[in-house]
Protein backbone atom coordinates (compact mmCIF):
# COMPACT_ATOMS: atom_id res chain seq x y z
CA UNK A 1 0.00 0.00 0.00
CA UNK A 2 1.24 3.40 -0.96
CA UNK A 3 1.34 6.06 1.82
CA UNK A 4 0.24 9.79 1.36
CA UNK A 5 3.46 10.87 0.80
CA UNK A 6 4.19 8.70 -2.11
CA UNK A 7 0.94 9.93 -3.46
CA UNK A 8 1.45 12.97 -3.10
CA UNK A 9 5.11 11.99 -5.41
CA UNK A 10 3.63 10.22 -7.85
CA UNK A 11 1.25 13.08 -8.72
CA UNK A 12 4.12 15.48 -9.15
CA UNK A 13 2.21 18.07 -6.62
CA UNK A 14 2.14 19.34 -3.34
CA UNK A 15 -0.79 20.29 -1.86
CA UNK A 16 -1.55 24.33 -2.14
CA UNK A 17 -0.73 26.13 1.21
CA UNK A 18 -3.12 28.95 0.69
CA UNK A 19 -2.33 30.85 4.08
CA UNK A 20 1.31 30.35 2.49
CA UNK A 21 0.14 31.80 -0.64
CA UNK A 22 -1.44 34.80 0.39
CA UNK A 23 1.89 36.21 1.86
CA UNK A 24 2.44 36.66 -1.67
CA UNK A 25 -0.68 39.19 -2.33
CA UNK A 26 0.32 42.32 -0.05
CA UNK A 27 -3.51 43.89 -0.68
CA UNK A 28 -5.20 40.60 0.93
CA UNK A 29 -3.61 41.67 3.87
CA UNK A 30 -5.79 45.07 3.58
CA UNK A 31 -8.40 45.87 6.25
CA UNK A 32 -11.49 47.04 5.07
CA UNK A 33 -13.53 49.13 7.75
CA UNK A 34 -11.21 47.83 10.47
CA UNK A 35 -11.94 43.78 9.43
CA UNK A 36 -9.78 42.07 7.18
CA UNK A 37 -10.61 42.13 3.12
CA UNK A 38 -12.36 38.72 2.31
CA UNK A 39 -12.03 39.46 -1.65
CA UNK A 40 -14.69 37.04 -3.47
CA UNK A 41 -14.96 38.86 -6.98
CA UNK A 42 -12.10 37.11 -8.58
CA UNK A 43 -14.25 36.25 -11.56
CA UNK A 44 -14.10 40.42 -12.25
CA UNK A 45 -10.24 40.86 -11.73
CA UNK A 46 -7.78 38.61 -9.70
CA UNK A 47 -5.47 40.20 -7.32
CA UNK A 48 -1.21 40.70 -8.14
CA UNK A 49 1.24 38.87 -6.66
CA UNK A 50 4.26 40.23 -5.00
CA UNK A 51 6.11 38.95 -8.30
CA UNK A 52 3.88 40.46 -11.15
CA UNK A 53 3.86 44.15 -9.12
CA UNK A 54 7.84 43.91 -8.99
CA UNK A 55 8.18 43.16 -12.51
CA UNK A 56 6.54 46.10 -13.19
CA UNK A 57 7.92 48.25 -10.77
CA UNK A 58 11.35 46.71 -12.47
CA UNK A 59 10.78 47.29 -16.01
CA UNK A 60 10.05 51.27 -15.24
CA UNK A 61 12.94 51.43 -12.96
CA UNK A 62 15.22 49.79 -14.48
CA UNK A 63 14.69 48.79 -18.01
CA UNK A 64 11.92 51.43 -19.65
CA UNK A 65 12.50 51.85 -23.61
CA UNK A 66 10.38 51.32 -26.52
CA UNK A 67 10.53 48.14 -28.60
CA UNK A 68 11.79 46.44 -31.61
CA UNK A 69 13.43 50.01 -32.26
CA UNK A 70 16.64 51.44 -30.33
CA UNK A 71 19.79 49.49 -31.24
CA UNK A 72 21.06 50.65 -27.96
CA UNK A 73 21.71 48.65 -24.99
CA UNK A 74 18.37 49.80 -22.78
CA UNK A 75 15.91 49.03 -26.08
CA UNK A 76 17.28 45.96 -26.64
CA UNK A 77 16.71 44.69 -23.58
CA UNK A 78 13.25 45.64 -23.20
CA UNK A 79 12.65 44.14 -26.83
CA UNK A 80 14.08 40.84 -25.07
CA UNK A 81 11.83 41.36 -22.23
CA UNK A 82 8.56 41.53 -24.15
CA UNK A 83 9.49 38.86 -26.70
CA UNK A 84 10.28 36.57 -23.33
CA UNK A 85 6.49 37.09 -22.11
CA UNK A 86 5.17 36.51 -25.46
CA UNK A 87 6.95 33.46 -25.29
CA UNK A 88 6.04 32.05 -21.52
CA UNK A 89 2.30 32.71 -22.86
CA UNK A 90 2.37 30.57 -25.49
CA UNK A 91 3.62 28.04 -23.31
CA UNK A 92 1.21 28.65 -20.97
CA UNK A 93 -1.69 28.37 -23.87
CA UNK A 94 0.44 25.31 -25.26
CA UNK A 95 0.77 27.18 -28.50
CA UNK A 96 3.31 25.68 -31.36
CA UNK A 97 4.55 28.89 -32.26
CA UNK A 98 5.50 32.20 -30.42
CA UNK A 99 4.31 33.96 -33.35
CA UNK A 100 0.64 32.60 -33.02
CA UNK A 101 0.40 34.66 -29.61
CA UNK A 102 -0.79 38.56 -30.10
CA UNK A 103 -0.84 41.06 -27.54
CA UNK A 104 -3.85 42.79 -26.78
CA UNK A 105 -5.63 44.85 -24.01
CA UNK A 106 -7.34 42.05 -22.93
CA UNK A 107 -9.85 39.33 -23.89
CA UNK A 108 -12.27 41.81 -25.12
CA UNK A 109 -9.89 42.80 -27.62
CA UNK A 110 -9.26 39.66 -28.44
CA UNK A 111 -12.81 38.59 -29.71
CA UNK A 112 -13.09 42.74 -31.29
CA UNK A 113 -9.94 41.89 -33.18
CA UNK A 114 -10.81 38.57 -34.85
CA UNK A 115 -14.38 40.20 -35.41
CA UNK A 116 -13.03 43.05 -37.18
CA UNK A 117 -9.93 41.21 -39.63
CA UNK A 118 -11.52 37.65 -39.73
CA UNK A 119 -15.19 38.43 -39.53
CA UNK A 120 -14.90 41.11 -41.76
CA UNK A 121 -13.25 39.18 -44.48
CA UNK A 122 -14.65 35.58 -43.88
CA UNK A 123 -17.95 36.11 -42.80
CA UNK A 124 -20.50 37.34 -45.03
CA UNK A 125 -24.39 38.28 -46.09
CA UNK A 126 -26.53 35.56 -44.56
CA UNK A 127 -24.01 33.76 -42.58
CA UNK A 128 -24.27 32.62 -39.41
CA UNK A 129 -22.29 33.12 -36.37
CA UNK A 130 -22.45 30.41 -33.74
CA UNK A 131 -22.65 31.61 -29.91
CA UNK A 132 -23.61 30.12 -26.28
CA UNK A 133 -26.59 31.28 -24.51
CA UNK A 134 -24.05 31.67 -21.72
CA UNK A 135 -21.61 34.12 -23.50
CA UNK A 136 -20.54 36.89 -21.45
CA UNK A 137 -20.79 40.34 -23.21
CA UNK A 138 -17.53 40.43 -25.00
CA UNK A 139 -18.52 37.36 -27.04
CA UNK A 140 -22.03 38.64 -28.09
CA UNK A 141 -21.47 42.29 -29.03
CA UNK A 142 -18.52 42.14 -31.55
CA UNK A 143 -20.54 39.40 -33.15
CA UNK A 144 -23.32 41.88 -33.51
CA UNK A 145 -21.24 44.63 -35.09
CA UNK A 146 -19.74 42.33 -37.42
CA UNK A 147 -23.23 40.67 -38.54
CA UNK A 148 -24.78 43.96 -38.58
CA UNK A 149 -22.41 45.14 -41.14
CA UNK A 150 -22.04 42.18 -43.47
CA UNK A 151 -25.89 41.11 -43.06
CA UNK A 152 -24.79 37.96 -41.35
CA UNK A 153 -27.22 36.88 -38.43
CA UNK A 154 -26.30 35.04 -34.69
CA UNK A 155 -27.30 31.90 -33.44
CA UNK A 156 -27.56 30.55 -29.67
CA UNK A 157 -26.37 27.20 -27.88
CA UNK A 158 -29.38 27.06 -25.77
CA UNK A 159 -28.87 25.73 -22.03
CA UNK A 160 -30.72 23.93 -19.21
CA UNK A 161 -32.09 24.64 -16.25
CA UNK A 162 -28.15 23.47 -14.42
CA UNK A 163 -26.91 26.23 -16.63
CA UNK A 164 -25.36 23.21 -19.09
CA UNK A 165 -25.37 23.70 -23.05
CA UNK A 166 -27.33 21.49 -24.56
CA UNK A 167 -25.17 19.44 -27.26
CA UNK A 168 -27.89 17.96 -29.46
CA UNK A 169 -28.92 21.72 -29.92
CA UNK A 170 -26.22 22.80 -30.96
CA UNK A 171 -25.47 20.21 -33.33
CA UNK A 172 -28.41 21.23 -35.01
CA UNK A 173 -27.33 24.85 -35.31
CA UNK A 174 -24.00 23.90 -37.06
CA UNK A 175 -24.90 24.10 -40.72
CA UNK A 176 -23.24 25.00 -44.41
CA UNK A 177 -23.78 28.91 -43.34
CA UNK A 178 -21.91 28.61 -40.34
CA UNK A 179 -18.87 30.24 -40.56
CA UNK A 180 -17.88 30.50 -36.94
CA UNK A 181 -18.33 29.43 -33.19
CA UNK A 182 -17.62 31.60 -30.45
CA UNK A 183 -17.89 30.25 -26.92
CA UNK A 184 -17.35 30.63 -23.74
CA UNK A 185 -14.50 28.26 -22.14
CA UNK A 186 -15.77 29.64 -18.40
CA UNK A 187 -19.03 30.98 -17.48
CA UNK A 188 -18.43 34.17 -15.34
CA UNK A 189 -22.06 34.20 -13.79
CA UNK A 190 -22.62 30.51 -13.59
CA UNK A 191 -19.40 28.73 -13.50
CA UNK A 192 -20.14 26.22 -16.09
CA UNK A 193 -16.69 24.83 -17.40
CA UNK A 194 -18.48 24.19 -21.27
CA UNK A 195 -16.94 20.84 -22.96
CA UNK A 196 -14.51 23.14 -25.51
CA UNK A 197 -13.00 20.41 -26.61
CA UNK A 198 -15.62 18.17 -27.66
CA UNK A 199 -17.49 21.32 -29.22
CA UNK A 200 -14.73 22.41 -31.27
CA UNK A 201 -14.30 19.28 -33.01
CA UNK A 202 -17.69 19.34 -33.83
CA UNK A 203 -17.57 22.47 -35.57
CA UNK A 204 -14.19 21.42 -37.13
CA UNK A 205 -15.54 18.56 -38.31
CA UNK A 206 -17.54 20.52 -40.69
CA UNK A 207 -14.74 22.84 -41.53
CA UNK A 208 -16.46 25.58 -39.04
CA UNK A 209 -13.73 28.13 -37.23
CA UNK A 210 -13.79 28.07 -33.23
CA UNK A 211 -13.14 30.91 -30.94
CA UNK A 212 -12.80 30.59 -27.33
CA UNK A 213 -13.10 33.00 -25.05
CA UNK A 214 -10.49 31.54 -22.28
CA UNK A 215 -11.08 35.07 -19.90
CA UNK A 216 -12.59 32.96 -17.16
CA UNK A 217 -10.66 29.64 -17.20
CA UNK A 218 -7.29 31.29 -17.36
CA UNK A 219 -7.35 31.53 -13.62
CA UNK A 220 -8.71 27.90 -13.25
CA UNK A 221 -8.27 25.97 -15.98
CA UNK A 222 -4.49 24.31 -17.89
CA UNK A 223 -5.12 25.61 -20.68
CA UNK A 224 -4.30 23.55 -23.79
CA UNK A 225 -5.18 25.47 -27.40
CA UNK A 226 -3.78 21.95 -29.55
CA UNK A 227 -5.56 20.33 -27.15
CA UNK A 228 -8.62 21.52 -28.05
CA UNK A 229 -8.13 22.13 -31.53
CA UNK A 230 -9.89 25.80 -31.24
CA UNK A 231 -8.75 28.20 -34.39
CA UNK A 232 -8.33 31.28 -31.37
CA UNK A 233 -8.11 31.68 -27.58
CA UNK A 234 -8.62 35.02 -26.04
CA UNK A 235 -7.51 35.57 -22.13
CA UNK A 236 -7.37 38.16 -19.94
CA UNK A 237 -4.23 39.21 -18.10
CA UNK A 238 -5.64 40.70 -14.89
CA UNK A 239 -8.24 37.85 -14.35
CA UNK A 240 -4.86 36.11 -14.17
CA UNK A 241 -3.19 37.51 -11.34
CA UNK A 242 -1.25 39.90 -13.98
CA UNK A 243 -2.00 43.52 -15.02
CA UNK A 244 -4.93 45.15 -16.47
CA UNK A 245 -4.71 46.38 -20.10
CA UNK A 246 -3.15 43.51 -21.21
CA UNK A 247 -4.07 40.55 -22.46
CA UNK A 248 -3.64 38.04 -25.18
CA UNK A 249 -5.09 36.41 -28.76
CA UNK A 250 -4.14 32.93 -29.84
CA UNK A 251 -4.68 32.18 -33.18
CA UNK A 252 -3.80 29.80 -35.84
CA UNK A 253 -0.62 30.94 -38.01
CA UNK A 254 -2.43 30.45 -41.30
CA UNK A 255 -5.40 31.97 -40.48
CA UNK A 256 -3.04 35.03 -39.18
CA UNK A 257 -1.69 34.81 -42.19
CA UNK A 258 -4.11 35.35 -44.35
CA UNK A 259 -6.03 37.72 -41.94
CA UNK A 260 -6.12 41.72 -42.66
CA UNK A 261 -4.62 43.76 -39.88
CA UNK A 262 -6.73 45.20 -37.24
CA UNK A 263 -5.13 48.73 -36.52
CA UNK A 264 -3.11 50.63 -38.66
CA UNK A 265 0.24 52.26 -37.36
CA UNK A 266 3.71 51.87 -36.48
CA UNK A 267 5.28 48.53 -35.23
CA UNK A 268 2.72 46.82 -38.07
CA UNK A 269 4.29 47.80 -41.29
CA UNK A 270 6.92 46.60 -43.07
CA UNK A 271 7.46 49.42 -45.55
CA UNK A 272 5.44 52.43 -45.98
CA UNK A 273 4.57 54.97 -49.06
CA UNK A 274 2.43 57.47 -49.66
CA UNK A 275 1.42 54.68 -52.94
CA UNK A 276 1.05 52.07 -50.37
CA UNK A 277 1.87 49.62 -47.36
CA UNK A 278 3.17 46.42 -46.70
CA UNK A 279 2.28 44.40 -43.83
CA UNK A 280 4.72 42.96 -41.42
CA UNK A 281 3.33 39.29 -40.39
CA UNK A 282 1.93 38.30 -37.50
CA UNK A 283 2.12 39.07 -34.67
CA UNK A 284 3.55 42.54 -35.40
CA UNK A 285 0.70 43.21 -38.49
CA UNK A 286 -1.73 42.95 -35.21
CA UNK A 287 0.21 45.04 -32.83
CA UNK A 288 -0.18 49.05 -34.04
CA UNK A 289 1.33 50.96 -32.10
CA UNK A 290 3.52 50.93 -29.23
CA UNK A 291 1.83 48.42 -26.87
CA UNK A 292 1.87 47.90 -22.91
CA UNK A 293 5.38 46.50 -22.78
CA UNK A 294 5.23 46.68 -18.62
CA UNK A 295 1.80 45.07 -18.68
CA UNK A 296 2.96 41.59 -21.20
CA UNK A 297 6.00 41.44 -18.61
CA UNK A 298 3.48 41.55 -16.22
CA UNK A 299 1.31 39.06 -17.59
CA UNK A 300 4.50 36.63 -18.20
CA UNK A 301 5.33 37.25 -14.51
CA UNK A 302 1.44 35.78 -13.65
CA UNK A 303 2.45 33.30 -15.78
CA UNK A 304 5.23 32.00 -14.08
CA UNK A 305 4.09 32.42 -10.84
CA UNK A 306 1.28 29.73 -11.72
CA UNK A 307 3.17 27.27 -13.32
CA UNK A 308 5.63 27.45 -9.75
CA UNK A 309 2.17 27.02 -7.90
CA UNK A 310 0.95 24.23 -10.57
CA UNK A 311 -2.48 23.17 -11.87
CA UNK A 312 -3.16 20.14 -10.02
CA UNK A 313 -2.58 22.00 -6.89
CA UNK A 314 -4.66 24.96 -7.86
CA UNK A 315 -7.48 22.78 -8.79
CA UNK A 316 -7.53 20.61 -6.05
CA UNK A 317 -7.98 23.41 -3.83
CA UNK A 318 -10.37 25.33 -5.59
CA UNK A 319 -13.07 22.09 -6.39
CA UNK A 320 -12.52 21.79 -2.00
CA UNK A 321 -13.33 25.61 -1.90
CA UNK A 322 -16.10 25.11 -4.09
CA UNK A 323 -17.61 21.66 -2.47
CA UNK A 324 -17.14 23.72 0.96
CA UNK A 325 -19.07 26.91 -0.07
CA UNK A 326 -21.80 24.94 -1.97
CA UNK A 327 -22.24 22.95 1.05
CA UNK A 328 -22.13 26.21 3.89
CA UNK A 329 -24.21 28.45 1.38
CA UNK A 330 -26.77 25.57 1.46
CA UNK A 331 -27.17 26.25 5.07
CA UNK A 332 -28.67 29.96 4.65
CA UNK A 333 -32.61 30.02 4.86
CA UNK A 334 -33.58 31.38 1.36
CA UNK A 335 -30.33 31.07 -0.35
CA UNK A 336 -30.81 29.21 -3.91
CA UNK A 337 -27.54 28.52 -5.99
CA UNK A 338 -28.20 29.82 -9.94
CA UNK A 339 -25.95 27.34 -12.37
CA UNK A 340 -25.41 23.72 -10.80
CA UNK A 341 -23.42 22.00 -14.08
CA UNK A 342 -21.56 19.22 -13.38
CA UNK A 343 -18.37 20.65 -14.17
CA UNK A 344 -17.61 23.65 -12.51
CA UNK A 345 -15.06 26.40 -11.46
CA UNK A 346 -15.22 28.13 -8.18
CA UNK A 347 -17.84 30.53 -9.19
CA UNK A 348 -21.21 30.70 -7.50
CA UNK A 349 -23.96 32.89 -8.09
CA UNK A 350 -27.04 32.65 -6.10
CA UNK A 351 -30.20 34.37 -5.02
CA UNK A 352 -31.37 35.39 -1.66
CA UNK A 353 -35.40 35.19 -1.27
CA UNK A 354 -37.01 38.57 -0.57
CA UNK A 355 -33.50 40.57 -0.56
CA UNK A 356 -32.58 41.87 -4.01
CA UNK A 357 -28.74 41.15 -4.97
CA UNK A 358 -28.12 44.74 -4.17
CA UNK A 359 -28.74 44.66 -0.78
CA UNK A 360 -26.75 41.85 -0.05
CA UNK A 361 -23.80 43.34 -1.55
CA UNK A 362 -24.09 46.20 0.17
CA UNK A 363 -24.63 44.46 4.18
CA UNK A 364 -21.86 41.27 3.38
CA UNK A 365 -19.09 44.75 2.48
CA UNK A 366 -19.72 46.10 6.02
CA UNK A 367 -18.12 42.60 7.03
CA UNK A 368 -15.36 42.94 4.39
CA UNK A 369 -16.54 40.59 1.92
CA UNK A 370 -16.10 42.04 -1.49
CA UNK A 371 -18.65 40.05 -3.88
CA UNK A 372 -19.93 40.80 -7.32
CA UNK A 373 -23.59 41.32 -7.53
CA UNK A 374 -25.30 42.49 -10.82
CA UNK A 375 -25.75 41.18 -13.82
CA UNK A 376 -21.93 40.00 -14.38
CA UNK A 377 -22.17 41.82 -18.21
CA UNK A 378 -24.41 38.68 -19.34
CA UNK A 379 -28.06 39.80 -19.09
CA UNK A 380 -29.02 37.02 -21.55
CA UNK A 381 -28.43 34.54 -18.63
CA UNK A 382 -30.10 36.84 -16.16
CA UNK A 383 -33.45 36.81 -18.59
CA UNK A 384 -33.28 33.07 -19.25
CA UNK A 385 -33.08 32.56 -15.37
CA UNK A 386 -35.86 35.20 -14.64
CA UNK A 387 -33.60 37.47 -12.62
CA UNK A 388 -32.99 41.10 -12.65
CA UNK A 389 -30.07 40.16 -10.71
CA UNK A 390 -27.67 38.01 -8.60
CA UNK A 391 -25.08 38.03 -6.06
CA UNK A 392 -21.67 35.80 -7.10
CA UNK A 393 -18.95 34.58 -4.75
CA UNK A 394 -15.93 34.00 -7.32
CA UNK A 395 -12.97 32.02 -5.80
CA UNK A 396 -9.33 31.82 -6.59
CA UNK A 397 -6.71 29.35 -5.41
CA UNK A 398 -6.01 32.24 -2.53
CA UNK A 399 -9.39 31.57 -0.65
CA UNK A 400 -9.51 29.82 2.39
CA UNK A 401 -12.35 27.84 3.81
CA UNK A 402 -12.24 30.75 6.73
CA UNK A 403 -13.26 33.14 4.26
CA UNK A 404 -16.56 30.91 3.00
CA UNK A 405 -17.68 30.71 6.70
CA UNK A 406 -16.96 34.70 6.84
CA UNK A 407 -18.98 35.26 3.91
CA UNK A 408 -21.62 32.76 5.07
CA UNK A 409 -21.60 34.70 8.63
CA UNK A 410 -22.16 37.93 6.71
CA UNK A 411 -24.78 36.08 4.51
CA UNK A 412 -26.78 35.42 8.02
CA UNK A 413 -26.68 39.21 8.64
CA UNK A 414 -28.63 40.14 5.54
CA UNK A 415 -31.11 37.89 7.08
CA UNK A 416 -31.19 39.24 10.31
CA UNK A 417 -31.37 42.94 8.66
CA UNK A 418 -34.09 41.95 6.06
CA UNK A 419 -35.78 39.56 9.13
CA UNK B 1 -17.98 55.44 9.53
CA UNK B 2 -21.09 54.26 7.55
CA UNK B 3 -23.34 52.29 9.65
CA UNK B 4 -25.87 49.89 8.28
CA UNK B 5 -28.98 50.73 10.30
CA UNK B 6 -28.09 54.45 9.58
CA UNK B 7 -28.48 52.82 5.71
CA UNK B 8 -31.44 50.66 6.30
CA UNK B 9 -33.82 52.43 8.59
CA UNK B 10 -37.03 50.88 9.60
CA UNK B 11 -39.13 53.15 7.77
CA UNK B 12 -36.98 52.04 4.53
CA UNK B 13 -37.63 48.09 5.41
CA UNK B 14 -41.28 48.50 6.10
CA UNK B 15 -41.53 50.39 2.64
CA UNK B 16 -39.49 47.58 0.90
CA UNK B 17 -41.40 45.06 2.23
CA UNK B 18 -45.24 46.77 1.74
CA UNK B 19 -44.54 49.55 -1.02
CA UNK B 20 -47.49 52.10 -1.20
CA UNK B 21 -49.18 53.43 -4.30
CA UNK B 22 -47.57 50.03 -5.56
CA UNK B 23 -50.16 50.22 -8.63
CA UNK B 24 -50.59 50.72 -12.61
CA UNK B 25 -52.82 53.86 -12.74
CA UNK B 26 -54.76 52.88 -16.01
CA UNK B 27 -55.79 56.36 -16.86
CA UNK B 28 -52.96 57.77 -15.99
CA UNK B 29 -51.89 61.46 -17.97
CA UNK B 30 -48.17 60.94 -17.62
CA UNK B 31 -45.97 57.40 -17.14
CA UNK B 32 -42.37 57.51 -17.20
CA UNK B 33 -39.89 54.47 -17.41
CA UNK B 34 -36.62 54.26 -15.45
CA UNK B 35 -33.82 52.08 -15.24
CA UNK B 36 -30.59 51.38 -13.55
CA UNK B 37 -28.96 48.86 -16.14
CA UNK B 38 -26.25 48.14 -14.41
CA UNK B 39 -28.43 46.52 -11.47
CA UNK B 40 -31.24 45.41 -13.17
CA UNK B 41 -33.50 47.92 -11.19
CA UNK B 42 -36.81 48.89 -13.79
CA UNK B 43 -39.81 51.16 -12.29
CA UNK B 44 -42.77 53.24 -13.71
CA UNK B 45 -43.98 56.32 -12.32
CA UNK B 46 -47.64 57.25 -12.99
CA UNK B 47 -49.32 60.46 -12.69
CA UNK B 48 -52.72 62.09 -12.39
CA UNK B 49 -52.77 65.35 -13.08
CA UNK B 50 -55.56 67.94 -11.81
CA UNK B 51 -54.59 71.27 -13.13
CA UNK B 52 -51.74 71.51 -11.44
CA UNK B 53 -51.90 69.43 -8.69
CA UNK B 54 -50.60 66.00 -8.27
CA UNK B 55 -54.06 63.87 -7.91
CA UNK B 56 -52.66 60.16 -7.95
CA UNK B 57 -49.23 58.99 -8.08
CA UNK B 58 -48.09 55.28 -8.18
CA UNK B 59 -45.17 53.51 -9.25
CA UNK B 60 -44.63 49.60 -10.73
CA UNK B 61 -40.87 47.93 -11.08
CA UNK B 62 -38.10 45.78 -9.67
CA UNK B 63 -35.76 46.50 -7.54
CA UNK B 64 -33.22 46.86 -4.52
CA UNK B 65 -35.01 47.80 -0.95
CA UNK B 66 -33.48 51.56 -1.57
CA UNK B 67 -35.14 52.08 -4.73
CA UNK B 68 -38.55 50.42 -4.11
CA UNK B 69 -38.68 52.06 -0.45
CA UNK B 70 -37.46 55.48 -2.32
CA UNK B 71 -40.05 55.16 -4.76
CA UNK B 72 -42.82 54.17 -2.21
CA UNK B 73 -42.14 57.12 0.18
CA UNK B 74 -41.64 59.26 -2.56
CA UNK B 75 -45.27 58.95 -3.81
CA UNK B 76 -46.39 59.69 -0.37
CA UNK B 77 -44.97 62.51 -0.23
CA UNK B 78 -45.95 64.52 -3.96
CA UNK B 79 -49.03 63.57 -3.68
CA UNK B 80 -51.74 66.43 -3.41
CA UNK B 81 -48.63 68.80 -4.25
CA UNK B 82 -48.25 71.14 -7.32
CA UNK B 83 -45.60 70.15 -10.31
CA UNK B 84 -43.49 72.95 -9.02
CA UNK B 85 -43.58 71.89 -5.36
CA UNK B 86 -42.77 68.19 -5.81
CA UNK B 87 -39.74 69.67 -7.95
CA UNK B 88 -38.75 71.58 -5.42
CA UNK B 89 -39.04 68.72 -3.15
CA UNK B 90 -37.09 66.79 -6.25
CA UNK B 91 -34.32 68.82 -5.32
CA UNK B 92 -33.82 68.94 -1.85
CA UNK B 93 -34.01 65.42 -1.65
CA UNK B 94 -31.41 64.76 -4.34
CA UNK B 95 -29.04 67.59 -2.59
CA UNK B 96 -29.74 65.48 0.51
CA UNK B 97 -28.41 62.09 -0.87
CA UNK B 98 -25.75 63.83 -2.86
CA UNK B 99 -24.59 66.44 0.04
CA UNK B 100 -21.01 64.94 0.58
CA UNK B 101 -20.01 63.52 4.06
CA UNK B 102 -19.84 65.67 7.01
CA UNK B 103 -21.40 68.99 5.51
CA UNK B 104 -24.84 69.67 7.17
CA UNK B 105 -27.75 68.17 5.19
CA UNK B 106 -30.63 71.12 4.95
CA UNK B 107 -33.86 68.65 5.82
CA UNK B 108 -36.75 71.31 5.27
CA UNK B 109 -39.35 69.55 4.00
CA UNK B 110 -38.50 66.59 4.08
CA UNK B 111 -40.35 64.75 6.39
CA UNK B 112 -40.00 61.25 6.43
CA UNK B 113 -37.98 61.32 3.28
CA UNK B 114 -35.08 62.24 5.92
CA UNK B 115 -34.68 58.38 6.03
CA UNK B 116 -32.56 58.35 3.06
CA UNK B 117 -30.19 60.59 4.51
CA UNK B 118 -28.05 57.57 5.60
CA UNK B 119 -27.42 56.65 1.43
CA UNK B 120 -24.92 59.24 0.82
CA UNK B 121 -22.48 57.10 3.51
CA UNK B 122 -22.83 54.75 0.34
CA UNK B 123 -22.18 55.65 -3.26
CA UNK B 124 -22.87 53.15 -5.02
CA UNK B 125 -26.12 53.48 -3.72
CA UNK B 126 -27.21 56.69 -4.38
CA UNK B 127 -28.11 56.19 -7.65
CA UNK B 128 -30.97 53.46 -6.43
CA UNK B 129 -32.31 56.12 -4.00
CA UNK B 130 -32.49 59.05 -6.75
CA UNK B 131 -34.01 56.37 -9.15
CA UNK B 132 -37.74 56.70 -8.77
CA UNK B 133 -37.08 60.74 -8.49
CA UNK B 134 -35.41 60.86 -11.59
CA UNK B 135 -38.36 59.37 -13.69
CA UNK B 136 -40.96 61.38 -11.53
CA UNK B 137 -38.99 64.61 -12.47
CA UNK B 138 -39.30 63.59 -16.10
CA UNK B 139 -43.16 62.38 -15.75
CA UNK B 140 -43.53 65.85 -14.55
CA UNK B 141 -41.46 68.05 -17.36
CA UNK B 142 -41.95 66.18 -20.54
CA UNK B 143 -44.59 63.79 -19.95
CA UNK B 144 -44.59 60.08 -20.87
CA UNK B 145 -40.61 59.39 -21.51
CA UNK B 146 -38.11 57.28 -19.81
CA UNK B 147 -34.59 58.11 -17.59
CA UNK B 148 -31.39 56.58 -16.83
CA UNK B 149 -29.59 57.08 -13.63
CA UNK B 150 -26.30 55.25 -14.66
Amino acid sequence: MSTIEEVVAVGGERALDAHRVRMDFPILHETVRGKDLVYLDNAATTQKPRQVIDALSRFYTSENSNIHRGVYYLSERATAAYEKARVSVQHFLNAQRSDEIIFVRGATEAINLVASSFGGTAIGAGDEIVVSAMEHHSNIVPWQLVAEQVGASLSVIPMDQSGTLIQAEYEKLLGPKTKLVALVHVSNSLGTVNPVKEMTAMARARGIPVLIDGAQAAAHVNIDVLDIGCDFYAISGHKMFGPTGIGALYGRADLLDSMPPYQGGGEMIRSVTFEGTTFADAPAKFEAGTPHIAGAIGMGAAVAYLEALGWNAIHNHEMELLEYATNRLSEVPGLEIVGRANERAAVISFVLEGVHAHDVGTIVDQDGVAIRTGHHCTQPVMDFFGLPATARASFAFYNTMEEVDLLVAALHRVREVFG
Amino acid sequence: MADLTELYQQVILDHNRKPRNFRVIEDADRVSFGDNPLCGDKIKVYLKLNANVIEDVSFHGSGCAISQSSASLMTQSVLGKTVEEAIDLFTRFHSMVTTEIGSAIDETGLGKLRAFGGVREFPSRVKCANLSWHTLRSALESGTDSVSTE
